[in-house]
């Protein structure tokens, strides 16, 4: 298996030249504004299936893309509706 | 022909019954590990092991089972020691063979900033226990005369190197040693059984839902690996874990002993020789938070490639396997064990990529834990809470790939 991300600018590209960067999700539930800051320094969803995620194609064009991953498989997918 | 005649380990195992004292969620080492302690140390024998598939199927029957204590802080080291010396004694308070094998690990620098990182590494092994030296380049080719110290020309030539004294064990003979161990002295363990769902009565667990159907505890651990967040979801407790894969793989015979596992920060990468003769190499997690288990071809290439940088002789041999585990990764790279917040639910977890040394410590001390409601002394800084106090154990460059 190769891992390929899709750059709109170079094309599919190998999961080597990409750095990749947590899109931080902080739950509603989460009230308290120091519980709120604690959660985003450190706390992670860490979700079995859909997640948004940014990479940036550090190796290449030096631009961010925003995709949607199933993190069981590891495909890319649709964003879910 | 057997160079290890011992008789056959007999593993029983159990259909569950309807209440336990403790569950432990996950039959990897750590679970068997907290489960053998319960019964060895403590008499606390009415204890259920519950694991999704078979008994060291995750990480504890994947990793590369370096064994070391070489850490850069002094929680760690202190910890990481104690586990150590609990492993060489492991074949025989078990009375099984694990192939425990002590070996040297080479730690090399390739920069300035590397030779300060190693040579503070020996100092504070040195002052908190463990025995690791600093190494100056030619007392590196006298120690490993197969590193190409000039890295070929194309990289960072190696300028330094840490010393320290590890060891390497067979992963599954672990695992299956603790799990006889606590299985003859009455405890239960259930393969083929996937914890779905806790019992909660009010703020407490106090039970578990599993594929077998529903299960009472007075206290459940997770021991899940890299499915951590999953189980603590279900108890409501927000966890600082990213899993992330982390890949292996090894090569045919070298047919020549190669004696010190070597490792490299500034390359991302490690080797050592298997008891067949075989190449084990390993590398950094890959870059994405992932459940999966595929191994890539980018990783085979990438590491490869490092792997023949600093050991020319490895261009030779052929990859005969590759691997994948799921890492439950924490944050500053140091583990999490014990309380939540939840009565009645502990956990062990932060594993990450570093776990397999731990096993004998991390099992003892969470059983000290649940049998006298006492945090022991070389656990305590590993608390889930030290992130929101501000009192994280960052350890990543000693941590960050075995
Ligand atoms: C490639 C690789 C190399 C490594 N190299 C090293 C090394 O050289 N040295 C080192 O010290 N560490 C190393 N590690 C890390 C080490 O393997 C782990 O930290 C350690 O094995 C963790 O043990 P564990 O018992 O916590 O988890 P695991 O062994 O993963 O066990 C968790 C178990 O829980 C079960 N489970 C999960 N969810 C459920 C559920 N809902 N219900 C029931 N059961 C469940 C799983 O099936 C699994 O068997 C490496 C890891 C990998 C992947
Ligand atoms: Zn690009």
């Amino acid at each position: 298996m190769s891992m390929r991300v899709l750059c709109p600018h170079c094309g599919p590209r190998s999961i080597e030249e990409w750095v990749h960067g947590e899109i931080p999700v902080v739950p509603d539930t989460i009230t308290d504004p120091d519980g709120r800051d604690i959660d985003r320094g450190y706390m992670h969803t860490n979700p079995q299936g859909a997640v948004r995620e940014a990479w940036f194609h550090a190796f290449g064009c030096r631009r961010w893309v925003t995709v949607w991953r199933d993190t069981r498989t590891d495909e890319w997918i649709e964003p879910p509706v | 022909m057997n160079e290890h005649p011992e008789a056959e380990i007999t593993l029983r195992w159990s259909e569950p019954e309807a209440s336990y004292d403790v569950i432990i969620v996950g039959g990897g080492g750590h679970g068997l590990s907290i489960a053998y302690h319960l019964a060895t140390r403590h008499d606390i024998t009415s204890v259920l092991v519950v694991e999704a598939g078979y008994i060291g199927g995750g990480n504890s029957g994947r990793n590369t089972t370096v064994i070391r204590a070489n850490y850069g802080i002094p929680e760690a080291v202190r910890f990481y020691q104690h586990s150590l010396e609990r492993y060489r004694r492991l074949e025989e308070e078990t009375g099984r063979a694990m192939m425990h094998d002590r070996k040297g690990l080479l730690w090399m620098a390739h920069s300035e900033a590397g030779v300060r990182r190693e040579r503070a590494r020996a100092a504070v092994n040195q002052a908190f226990g463990a025995e690791t030296t600093y190494l100056e380049p030619d007392e590196i080719a006298a120690a490993c005369p197969e590193i190409d110290l000039a890295c070929g020309g194309g990289f960072p030539e190696v300028m330094g190197a840490s010393f320290h004294q590890g060891a390497t064990a067979r992963h599954d003979r672990v695992v299956w040693a603790l799990a006889e161990g606590a299985m003859r002295r009455g405890v239960h363990v259930a393969p083929r059984t996937a914890v779905v769902g806790l019992v909660h009565d009010g703020r407490r667990i106090v039970g578990v839902e599993t594929s077998a159907g529903r299960i009472a505890a007075g206290i459940v651990v997770s021991a899940v690996g890299g499915n951590v967040t999953m189980l603590a979801d279900m108890a409501g407790v927000r966890l600082p874990i990213k899993t992330h894969p982390l890949q292996a793989f090894v090569t045919n015979r070298y047919q020549h002993r190669f004696d010190p596992i070597v490792a490299s920060g500034d390359l991302g990468f490690y080797v050592s020789q298997t008891a067949r003769g075989q190449m084990l190499l390993g590398a950094e997690i890959d870059r994405q938070p992932s459940y999966s288990r595929g191994s890539t071809h980018d990783l085979l290439a990438s590491l490869s490639h490092r792997a023949i940088t600093v050991l020319p002789f490895m261009r030779d041999l052929r990859v005969l396997r590759q691997w994948t585990g799921s890492c439950d990764m924490s944050p500053d790279y140091s583990p999490i064990m014990g309380d939540t917040g939840v009565d009645g639910f502990l956990i062990t977890t932060g594993w990450g990529t570093w776990g397999f040394k731990a096993i004998p410590a991390g099992g003892e001390f969470m059983a000290q834990r649940i049998a006298t409601g006492v945090v022991p002394e070389l656990m305590a800084p590993f608390s889930l809470d030290r992130f929101e106090r501000d009192r994280t154990l960052a350890d990543r460059g000693s941590s960050g790939t075995h």
